[in-house]
């Protein structure tokens, strides 16, 4: 008895001590940036590499997702909140609070499973499959194979996108949700007649990038605007970022991420758009000498 | 029927649904290392993830999922014994301590994300502890007290109550007859309560990706001071799991070996767990032949 | 002063344990109370506020179908219709239970009365180790396998409560089968002894000696084995389709609490509705398996008399 008491007392007291040396720990400029999980991979390499120049700094990525990074940031919690959509459209977020840094573009594609036998659609036709219009594949041109809708998780970012670009006033079926686009090309892959959307680095010869319109799905395609679907990735902080914060998003946008890790991870340059978008969907060709995402 | 058939007839149902399950199980645990196991190599298990890139390894989710584990077993441990002493001995026949029960049994069931967010907003947010593996052992702690306690309680209860006489009539302490007599009779359950456990913390996922967060920061192994900020023992760093790196890439991975990576870290998850397992039943037997002069067997 | 006077009416060493001992104890079961009311009251005050500040009404939340806490519905207030995730919530963990108690108590059965100790010994470290693979990597053998072998078999598309049910049956098992095998274990020894003297055969002294002794503990065994599947997200998330639907057969999507819980809450705001809403369904979930506790006791206490 005696013993655990004496180990009782050594963890609480070990527990103080720590919890005591917790804040003169952190020496270092500390940069927490949360939220979006479709960002996170490339925010997590960026930071490693800007780590390697700058040790007085220390950075860490979480995921999270949109909600959560823009009610941190909101709170005042985090440095910075990565974000799939537009504060604004954000129900519970004050927009104008909140500064917006555009760092990247993201392509979304319809994918189908290989055995609907489609390659192309129309936006017309994409829009009935998605309001529940068009329940077989026949009916689009197809094999003769029941269309199961994969949905994305209300509220998501990438939902809202694909939404407000391909739906336009019409409403979606209810149909199967899923939340990350990993388990999302997983069950198309699966699936026979599946159909969803994803982000374009996860198109692969399992889930078929669909051509709508006559566009391919490439990133040349996006930064044109012939191709329809695509949203910004934001990064927002509270404010006016601090110096620290500033510089890493200066890094973000800088020559050598925008060249190597946005190609390597299948996002578009923010620098290379030729065309910009507002909140409210509304795009416009980017004018001459205008630097796309620096507001 | 007469009773004679019945009885060979039930009995071989019992075996026949022994083995049905020892099926599934080695279907599970089959399909899980063929498929991880041609993936594991030295260097899988030592070296740092890739973001993107194939040929990432999962050296520092390895060893944070054992640290975790520790630290979690650490806090939660002394509570349950405690609780589980009280329930077991203590606790008075009456309504509040059912109520109690019932309390701890709901708490079991409250869903991971639940437990997860809740230490969000207690832990990294309010007592800004961060995403540090102090708030991922903190969340899992709340996992554990009540599976733990309960299964202390049972431990102890089926001690016959002989041994608690005979304490008592030897002049100890109900105290001194819990701690000395008691509880090492019951180390044996006691173990498979904790192994348990061990296995749910290795396991989950949703608690972890809001409290301990989902990034493995790099750690340096020669630095063992827990106050240094780039040691591995650091309790205020953000410590991603096997669980959750496993989750993480089969959610938004874009490595092209993510795959590969995820059955590779499913297999050595089991393998861990297979391990954990084993030396902490090891240690329980020597443990429990130490103190109470069991012979083997 | 007499010391023997002294020693008695001092408290001896032992009753000072005692005393501490009970205080340990006692501060362990405060503890874990303390625990237990703040996370009900944070799931509380958070739940409740879909009704008291967003005047969502109650009736709606329970029975309706449409669940989409952004929008207003006609009447004004936010369509948070559960009906759907609570059926399918219901549904797979009854579903899963009804499939894994029977199994559950046969392979405790068999560990406990009829194998050698090495055969226990093997089943055992099998259990324990159900319960260290990861819920994600059940949900992706569920998707790959369950679900097609679901839609080749039962029809549909594969993803429904049938596949959940499945998938929860596996990671339940462990958890009832080891607590079964606990309370089998603290059956007293001489109850069986007694039966067998009096010439029962073997079954005869299972079934009506050492199930009716250990049935409280097998009915908690179930109840946490429920608890497991009610609370479970992940691996239910990707096999059960996610449809706010009601669900009207075994084999079209449907959703659950956790899924949708688990989904959306990365994807909405502090103290917004649709947050406040998915709190909500965190509330059902609590009174539910509040509920389940409550009639399982209610059952176990009927068998014991």
């Amino acid at each position: 008895m005696r013993k655990n008491f004496r180990i009782l007392c050594l963890v609480s007291l070990m527990a103080l001590v720590l919890v005591g040396c917790g804040s003169k720990a952190q020496q270092k400029r500390e940069i927490t940036v949360v939220g979006s999980t479709a960002l996170q991979p490339m925010v997590e390499m960026a930071a490693e590499e800007y780590q390697k120049d700058n040790h007085d700094v220390s950075i860490t990525v979480q995921g999270g997702g949109s909600g959560t990074g823009l009610s941190q940031v909101q709170a005042g919690a985090v440095s910075i909140g990565n974000s799939d959509i537009f504060a604004d459209q954000q129900p519970g977020i004050k927009g104008k609070d909140l500064v917006d840094h555009k760092v990247c573009v993201m392509g979304l594609a319809p994918v189908t499973n290989k055995e609907a036998g489609i390659t192309k659609l129309t936006m017309e036709q994409l829009r009935g499959i998605f309001s529940g219009k068009y329940t077989n594949w026949k009916q689009v041109g197809g094999k003769n194979l029941a269309i199961v809708l994969i949905n994305r998780a209300q509220g998501s970012g990438t939902r809202a996108a694909f939404e407000s670009a391909v739906m336009g006033n019409e409403k979606m079926a209810k149909a199967q949700e899923q939340e990350s686009n990993g388990t999302v090309s997983k069950m198309v892959a699966h699936t026979p007649g599946a159909i969803s959307y994803l982000s374009f680095s996860y198109i692969s010869k399992d889930v078929l990038g669909i051509a709508i319109d006559g566009v391919k799905p490439t990133a040349g395609n996006v930064q044109t605007g012939e191709w329809k679907i695509w949203s910004y990735e934001h990064m927002y902080t509270y404010g006016k970022p601090n110096e620290q914060t500033k510089k890493l998003l200066g890094y973000m946008k800088s020559d050598y991420v925008q060249k190597n890790l946005v190609k390597a991870l299948g996002y578009v340059s923010i620098s290379e758009m030729k065309v910009k978008k507002d909140s409210n969907g509304k795009v416009v060709p980017v004018k001459e000498g205008e630097r796309n995402g620096s507001d | 029927m007469n009773p004679k058939k019945t009885n060979t007839l039930a009995l071989l149902m019992i075996r026949i649904i022994a083995v049905i399950v020892v099926v599934i199980l080695a279907f599970l645990i089959g399909r899980i290392l063929i498929q991880g196991l041609p993936h594991i190599s030295w260097k899988f298990l030592t070296t740092s993830s890739k973001a993107f890139t194939s040929g990432g390894g999962i050296g520092i989710q390895l060893f944070n999922s054992f640290y975790l584990l520790i630290l979690t077993l650490i806090i939660s441990f002394p509570i349950s014994l405690g609780a589980g002493i009280f329930l077991a001995e203590y606790a008075p026949k009456n309504a509040l301590t059912n109520v109690i029960r019932m309390a701890i049994e709901i708490l079991s069931s409250l869903p991971s994300v639940v437990v997860g967010l809740f230490g969000f907003l207690l832990f990294v947010v309010q007592f800004k502890l961060g995403f540090s593996i102090l708030s991922g052992a903190i969340a899992l702690t709340f996992f554990n007290l009540p599976l733990l306690t309960r299964n202390i309680e049972d431990s102890l209860n089926s001690v016959p109550k002989l041994q608690r006489e005979a304490g008592l009539a030897l002049g100890l302490s109900k105290w001194h007859t819990v701690i000395k007599v008691i509880l090492p009779e019951a180390i044996p359950g006691i173990v498979t309560g904790i192994v348990l456990c061990a296995g749910r913390i290795f396991g989950e996922a949703a608690a972890l990706i809001y409290t301990a967060g989902q990034s493995a920061t790099s750690v340096d192994f020669t630095k063992w001071n827990p106050f240094d900020a780039s040691s591995p023992l650091n309790l205020f760093r953000p410590a991603e799991t096997l669980a959750v790196h496993i989750w993480k890439i089969n959610s938004e991975g874009i490595m092209p070996d993510a795959e590969q990576i995820s059955a590779g870290s499913s297999a050595v998850l089991i393998i861990a767990v297979l391990i954990f397992n084993l030396s902490a039943r090891f240690l329980g037997q020597k443990l429990y032949q130490h103190l109470t002069a069991a012979k083997q067997g | 002063m007499d010391p023997i006077r002294d020693k008695i009416l001092k408290r001896s060493k032992e009753s000072n344990q005692d005393v501490i001992g009970k205080i340990l104890s006692y501060a362990a079961i405060i503890l874990i109370l303390a625990v237990v009311v703040s996370i009900f009251a944070f799931v509380f005050a958070k739940g409740i506020a879909t009704f008291t500040e967003n005047h969502a009404s109650l009736k709606d939340f329970l029975t309706g179908t449409d669940w989409n806490p952004n929008v207003k519905g006609e009447d004004g207030k936010p369509l948070v219709g559960a009906l759907p995730m609570i059926v399918g919530s219901f549904a797979v963990t009854l579903l899963a239970a009804l499939f894994a108690t029977p199994f559950a108590i046969g392979t405790a059965l068999y560990m406990t009365e009829l194998s050698s100790s090495k055969g226990r010994a093997f089943m055992q470290s099998v259990v324990e180790l159900l319960v260290g693979i990861p819920s994600v990597v059940y949900g992706f053998i569920g998707l790959t396998v369950v679900v097609p072998f679901v839609r080749s078999h039962f029809g549909g598309s594969g993803y429904g409560i049938l596949s959940g049910a499945f998938v929860l049956f596996v990671m339940v098992l462990p958890t009832i089968t080891s607590m079964t095998v606990d309370s089998l274990k603290a059956v007293p020894k001489h109850y069986k002894s007694a039966s067998l003297a009096l010439g029962a055969t073997e079954w005869q002294t299972i079934w009506r000696v050492i199930l009716r002794a250990a049935l409280p503990g097998i009915m908690t065994a179930v109840v946490f084995g429920m608890a497991r599947a009610f609370g479970e997200a992940l691996a239910v998330q990707m096999v059960i389709g996610n449809a706010s639907l009601l669900p009207t057969s075994l084999t079209n999507p449907a959703s659950t609490l956790t899924s949708v819980l688990t989904m959306g809450i990365g994807n909405t705001v502090m103290g917004t509705v649709a947050n406040n809403a998915l709190w909500s369904l965190a509330l059902v979930l609590l009174l539910m398996s509040l509920f389940f506790n409550i009639l399982v006791r209610m059952i176990s206490r009927k068998g014991r008399m």
